[in-house]
């Protein structure tokens, strides 16, 4: 896995996301709430720009007519047929077993370890103000 | 948190296919209510503004059934120089003719004159489109064809506006929908297919629309997804009301295309017309042959929405059934429940099905060839 | 020719009513008086006209009199001929069509009485369906709630072209009662009347209506599945009675494929409508819209992906085949005993129960 750095953190504030192609496979990178996300921009059923979606929450129901609302911005809705992946885990919701939208972990990495600039994986010492969002891959 | 986000004009992510294809039901929007006035008689311009368009469901705007994406379209198909999804050549070429190598592609409009319930402005909304057809699209790529779109409740209009654009090559079919204030075969409908077999085109019957009944013989359903799993039954309906009342056995020469309903159920369709005919047909002697033949005479389906089996083998052996010369590729470009053509069809399908599936059924109904 | 086992269940038979006067002694004195003083002739419905060859297999129409109205032909023609020990009586009297819920409730109530009278307590290896008045819930719910006392009804029934699809939460209280007294719900073809009888309008013939319902029987399985009905009613079985079923494999395919797309407008379903289906629904075996030859059945059969769906039924005394030939060709013999004995008793668990008669007070 070689890590990618994506961004400075404050180019990606809540409510975000950023595309990006890193070794010819496209990815989003989302912030919800101040959480960091990855996701490849290819949905599993028919290839469509999974991350171009809106992001809804989690529509759950133990009753008919009774509906539980949560985790509001953490479902993506595909944009072409509306399947629904959890943003966190690339979970769907609509048939589980078999259909999981690939998910890149992406952690945030303090400021120091490195580079401000021209986005480069390797780190190279150099005086940083903010942190940067960094991508395993 | 339901913003529409588009990141840089990117086209689709299908992986482009490299063989010709047609696709059977593209869906060209206007960009906005004003589009059309060119084309309209003024008198509609301030009709329109003051009335609406006064369908057979009581919405003003938008549908009853709200859908499952804004304008039932993908997200990700909006213009980047604005306008709803399908309203940009430029665009729609970008995007889904070019890099999936439509060298044919039937242009269905929807939302426009038909199932409305004032006839005239039916009329005059229906020959507006098709003027709009030709100026916006077909005549500005040559590999898009359009659809006559007709005042599909009123006859004589209606067979008016085909022989109107008899021979016309920008039109390759009359379009219809499948709900309609009567079943599609009653006879208010028969001029209509008297033109169409006179003037050599084929008549689609596109899922939708509504003509005032109830969307299922036992009244109106809650939710969206009914009305989209139930275009299958309306079609069935339709088709078999198109069998029953003669519409094949009056006009040998007269196809039709089902359009957005799927295909799995014709089969089983078939073999109960087939069945309840052997017994009743003392009822409907006007039929001279048993139901099932009319249909492998007559009817084809476009393939959208694909059925999608848990086993594929069992979607190749109801295409045997339904006959690989019977179906039209179609996507739906750029509705939602879109078929993308890199992955619709799996692997194991001979090169001769392949082509006819794709390309070689269309260009022979169209008068392609 | 596949032939039937002895000791299965036909699941689905029609008992005809020979005239609105038969109902007479079971009406009070002025329902009696309403009758008569109006002039009200007989219910039958248009889906099936007397006279119609669906109504009845030549053989086994009478000189005189309607199709099915006689026991000694039904015990000859259907219970002794293919040698059944249950079968189920479906009455398509037409009380289903009257606009008045307290008129149907009438008829209904007399006509759950006249079956007992005449023919489950004459022949016993009858049972019975109690027909509701569903123009009124309340009204359904307490005449289930009658009749169920006695255990030789065990089954509800309904039309499935109606006043509303069937999933409608209006209509739960009598999926509730039907699933506390262990009745499933019987859905058979026909229509009230009270919607056009098909999905886009009023066609011009019977054969239409008949075709349709087929149609009907798919947009109600939408309905009940979508609604939650089997969400909120797991153990709850429904039997679609004379729906065909070789439309059910690419019905399913259609609805499943929306369902994944539009999972959050019904986040209530939280099974695959297959699975549902095969848990929760049935359908009885006639008729069987398929072409005659064997291979193209058992592919069907694959298609729908479980050996439980099926529940035999002649469906007399309408004509849906000939001579013996009621079960398809080249079936095998599990498949046989399944249709015919074991799907039928795992569906209706009253059947082996006493059938002793009991009063409906």
């Amino acid at each position: 896995m070689t890590r990618h750095v994506i961004a400075p953190v404050d180019e990606l504030p809540p409510g975000t996301r950023k595309f990006l192609t890193i070794d010819e496979r496209p990815i989003a990178v989302f912030n919800i709430k101040g959480e960091f996300f990855g996701l490849l921009n290819r949905c599993p059923h028919q290839g469509a720009a999974l991350c171009e979606g809106p992001l809804i929450g989690l529509a759950q129901s133990s009753d008919p007519g009774e509906i539980e609302y949560t985790r509001l911005g953490e479902i993506i809705r595909c944009p072409w047929h509306g399947w629904e992946f959890d943003i966190r885990t690339g979970q769907s919701y609509c048939d589980p077993k078999r259909f999981r939208a690939k998910a890149y972990p992406v952690n945030v990495e303090p400021g120091a370890s490195v580079v401000k600039g021209p986005y480069v994986a390797e780190t190279i010492a150099v005086s940083v103000e903010s942190d940067y969002v960094v991508v395993d891959l | 948190m339901n913003m529409q986000f588009r990141a840089d004009a990117k086209p689709g992510s299908s992986a482009g296919v490299k063989t010709a294809i047609a696709d059977c039901d593209i869906h060209p929007a206007r960009k906005g209510p004003t589009d059309l006035y060119p084309y309209l008689a003024k008198r509609w311009h301030a009709h329109l503004e003051t009335y609406g368009k006064h369908p057979y469901q009581g919405m003003m705007e938008g549908p009853p059934y709200p859908k499952a994406q804004p304008n039932a379209s993908r997200r990700d198909a909006y213009p980047p120089e604005g306008g709803p999804q399908g309203s940009s050549l430029s665009f729609m070429q970008q995007q889904h003719l070019d890099p999936n190598n439509v060298a044919l592609g039937v242009l269905c409009p929807l939302n426009t004159g038909q199932g409305i319930r004032n006839q005239d402005l039916s009329a005059a909304l229906a020959s507006a489109i098709n003027d709009w057809q030709i100026a916006e699209w077909t005549g500005k790529d040559s590999r898009l064809k359009g659809s006559v779109v007709v005042a599909n409740e009123d006859g004589p209009a209606a067979a008016a506006e085909i022989r109107k654009r008899a021979g016309d090559k920008n039109f390759v079919q009359v379009l219809l929908l499948s709900r309609n204030v009567e079943p599609l075969g009653q006879r208010r409908y028969w001029p209509i297919y008297e033109a169409a077999e006179e003037a050599g085109l084929p008549v689609g019957v596109h899922a939708f629309g509504f003509g005032g009944n109830p969307i299922t013989a036992s009244g109106w359903p809650s939710y969206y997804i009914e009305e989209m799993v139930g275009h299958s039954q309306c079609q069935q309906t339709a088709l078999a009301s198109i069998v029953l009342e003669g519409v094949c056995e009056r006009h040998p020469k007269l196809k039709m295309i089902m359009i957005e309903a799927g295909f799995g159920w014709a089969p089983s369709l078939s073999w109960r017309l087939d069945k309840s005919w052997q017994r009743l047909r003392s009822e409907v002697p006007h039929l001279k042959r048993p139901p099932s033949e009319y249909i492998r005479d007559h009817i084809f389906w476009t393939t959208q929405p694909m059925e999608d089996p848990e086993r594929r083998d069992h979607l190749f052996e109801v295409i045997e059934w339904v006959g690989w010369d019977k179906l039209l590729f179609a996507t739906d470009y750029p509705h939602w429940d879109y078929d993308d053509p890199s992955r619709v069809l799996p692997a194991g399908v001979s090169d001769a099905n392949r082509e006819a599936f794709y390309l070689g059924n269309a260009r022979k109904i169209y008068g392609l060839a | 020719m596949t032939s039937p086992i002895a000791g299965g269940v036909d699941c689905d038979l029609h008992p005809a009513v020979p005239h609105l006067t038969s109902l007479l002694p079971y009406l009070n004195d002025y329902w009696r008086d309403q009758v008569t003083t109006r002039g009200m002739t007989d219910l039958v419905s248009q889906s099936y006209p007397t006279n119609s060859p669906i109504s009845s297999r030549p053989d086994w129409r009478p000189a005189q009199g309607k199709p099915g109205s006689r026991l000694e032909d039904m015990k000859a023609q259907a219970l002794d001929r293919f040698g059944v020990s249950y079968g189920i009586c479906n009455p398509l009297y037409g009380v289903q069509m009257v606009f008045s819920e307290d008129m149907a409730d009438a008829f209904c109530r007399a006509l759950n009485d006249w079956l007992v009278k005449e023919w489950l307590d004459k022949e016993p290896r009858l049972r019975g369906s109690i027909v509701i008045p569903v123009q009124s819930i309340e009204k359904s719910v307490a005449e289930i709630e009658r009749c169920a006392k006695d255990r030789r009804f065990v089954q509800v029934l309904m039309l499935v072209m109606g006043d509303m699809p069937l999933g409608k939460r209006a209509y739960w209280p009598i999926y509730a009662a039907a699933e506390r007294l262990g009745l499933p719900i019987g859905v058979h073809a026909g229509s009230n009347y009270h919607n056009p009888p098909t999905s886009v309008g009023w066609g011009s013939y019977h054969i239409e209506d008949y075709v349709a319902q087929a149609q009907a029987f798919q947009t109600q399985l939408t309905s009940l599945i979508v609604e939650g009905v089997f969400a909120r009613h797991p153990k709850l079985k429904m039997v679609m009675l004379e729906s065909g079923f070789t439309w059910l494999p690419s019905y399913l395919w259609r609805l499943h494929k929306f369902w994944r797309g539009i999972r959050m407008e019904t986040p209530w379903v939280d099974r695959a409508p297959l699975e549902i289906v095969r848990s929760n629904i049935r359908f009885s075996l006639q008729p069987i819209d398929a072409p005659p030859d064997p291979a193209t059945l058992n592919r069907l059969f694959d298609h729908m992906q479980s050996d439980e769906l099926l529940l035999f039924s002649t469906d007399y005394p309408h004509w849906q085949f000939d001579g013996d030939a009621v079960l398809p060709e080249g079936m095998s013999s599990d498949l046989v005993r399944k249709i015919m004995i074991d799907n039928p008793h795992a569906t209706y668990g009253r059947l082996k129960q006493s059938a002793l008669e009991e009063t409906t007070q």
